[in-house]
């Protein structure tokens, strides 16, 4: 089992280390390339030039809750497998995903302005996704609440399973409450309802967000073993010490 | 003892502590009406704005009220060492848990929820709303009590308590308010309430079902 022989913390730093300059270079690319295809695309024949913020907010929006439902596995594996790596790996996409779905709520708001009039809404969407965000927030003030890093672990666990609940009700928002926000118009049964001109720099930008995600996960993940590490060696050179 | 004399004495134990608890129905009342005189205070006593926010802020009122004496809920068991004994006992902890929620709920929730029809027409609801707002509380309340719980158990014996509770719990809390507040908007607007009123008792059953799981797991990471 691959998966089993990667959950060393040791093997894991070693096997990605190197990768990762990779991951970060293709990151770079992609980014490149998609806003270099976001403003090469079309103009909207409704919203002008204003299209272009969704390039930047549709994938953000997809990360903040794809970040959770990566949380949410790792929980999920820390809880039942008890692997201080899949601890580490949730707590450390905690913070990517807040600052991802900041980005979507931020991004989203300065394009409501032009488009619907008004920076905020309360609908369905807008508000579950700012849901998403306390969540977040809660989550990482739960973890830096309790210092026994095991306990942390596992009680933020159970929070982030429970919290899973939340994103259907996010995605199915547009569905369930037809209120400003549009509605689904790419992850569609009957296929995307986006022109394919304006879909490419879409998918572009999607990926160039998610290797982003994936190198930044890798690195806080790495930092995390560091950390943890560190921690134990200055517990034993004080126990040591004291000993003496 | 049998398995149900046992919950039933749990549930007396804890239900007598709420009550006598520095009067926690009391002091849970006096905030939900203390908070409701506040609304026509700072929005003004106008009846017809009055009567339109009136079941949404109930609603809200009720949430804020149901978080009142979640951080003492486990904490004084766990500080005492009760859950180090109970936990050797018959008794699962997560039916420990769900009873102690229980307690709670009929302590606090229970009462709140009685008085939700009535703050309701008092604020300028229309009377005929007063059977459903009841029926709608008594599922929210209860939701309310259960999920606390979680974030009770989840909080148990780190230092920052109450506010990090609040932080915890009230995301979960905007579903049931959303479904109940939209379940009274439709009721005085004549549209059909069906809908609302299966999301939010849906909502009650995904607590029932999910809370106890989770409060068993928490209250077992935190006895160790």
């Amino acid at each position: 089992m691959i998966l089993s022989w990667l959950a060393n913390p040791e093997r894991f730093s070693k096997v990605f280390a190197p990768v990762r300059p990779w991951v970060a270079g293709l990151a770079a690319v992609l980014f490149v390339w998609g806003l270099y295809l976001s403003f090469a695309s079309p103009e909207d024949y409704q919203q002008g030039d204003t299209v272009r913020i969704m390039y930047i907010h549709v994938p953000a929006a997809w990360m903040a809750l794809f970040t959770y439902l990566v949380m949410g596995v790792a929980s999920f594996f820390g809880l039942i497998f008890r692997h201080s790596l899949a601890d580490a790996a949730a707590k450390a996409a905690a913070p990517i995903g807040a600052v991802f779905t900041a980005l979507a709520l931020v991004t989203g708001s300065l394009w409501g302005k032009p488009m619907w009039g008004t920076w905020w809404e309360w609908d369905g969407r807008m508000t579950s996704v700012l849901v998403l965000f306390l969540f977040y927030i809660g989550y990482i003030a739960l973890h830096a609440s309790i210092e026994d890093e095991q306990r942390a672990a596992k009680s933020t666990a159970i929070l982030a399973l429970i919290g899973l609940v939340n994103l259907p009700i996010i995605k199915f928002s547009v569905d369930w409450w037809n209120t400003l926000h549009q509605g689904a118009s790419v992850f569609r049964a009957d296929g995307p309802t986006v022109a394919p001109a304006m879909l490419w720099p879409l998918l572009i930008m999607a990926l160039a967000y998610k290797a982003l995600f994936v190198w930044l996960w890798l690195l806080r993940i790495d930092a995390e073993i560091l950390g943890r590490k560190y921690n134990g060696l200055r517990a034993r050179l004080s126990f040591r010490e004291g000993g003496a | 003892m049998t398995l149900l004399s046992t919950s039933l004495a749990l549930l007396r134990r804890d239900l007598s502590l709420s009550l006598a608890r520095g009067g926690g129905p009391v002091l849970a009342a006096g905030f939900y009406l203390t908070l409701m005189a506040m609304v026509p205070l700072s929005l003004g006593p106008e009846s017809q704005t009055l009567s339109k926010i009136a079941p949404g802020l109930t609603w809200l009122c009720l949430a804020l009220a149901s978080l009142l004496s979640l951080e003492r809920l486990f904490e004084r068991d766990y500080e005492d060492g009760v859950f180090d004994l109970l936990r050797t006992g018959p008794l699962a902890l997560e039916w420990v848990a769900f009873l102690k929620c229980l307690a709670q709920w009929l302590g606090t929730g229970l009462i709140l929820s009685l008085m939700t029809p009535v703050v309701m027409i008092v604020l300028g609801a229309p009377a005929d709303v007063a059977g459903l707002a009841l029926i709608a509380a008594l599922i929210g309340s209860f939701s309310f009590a259960l999920i606390g719980g979680v974030g009770a158990s989840l909080t148990l014996g780190s230092r920052k308590g109450g506010v990090l509770i609040a932080l915890l719990v009230l995301p979960f809390y905007v579903p049931p308010v959303i479904f109940g507040a939209g379940l009274m908007q439709a009721f005085v607007t004549g549209a059909p309430v069906v809908q609302a009123l299966s999301l939010l008792s849906a909502y009650g059953l995904f607590a029932l079902a999910l809370g106890p799981i989770a409060m068993g797991a928490a209250l077992r990471s935190a006895l160790n």
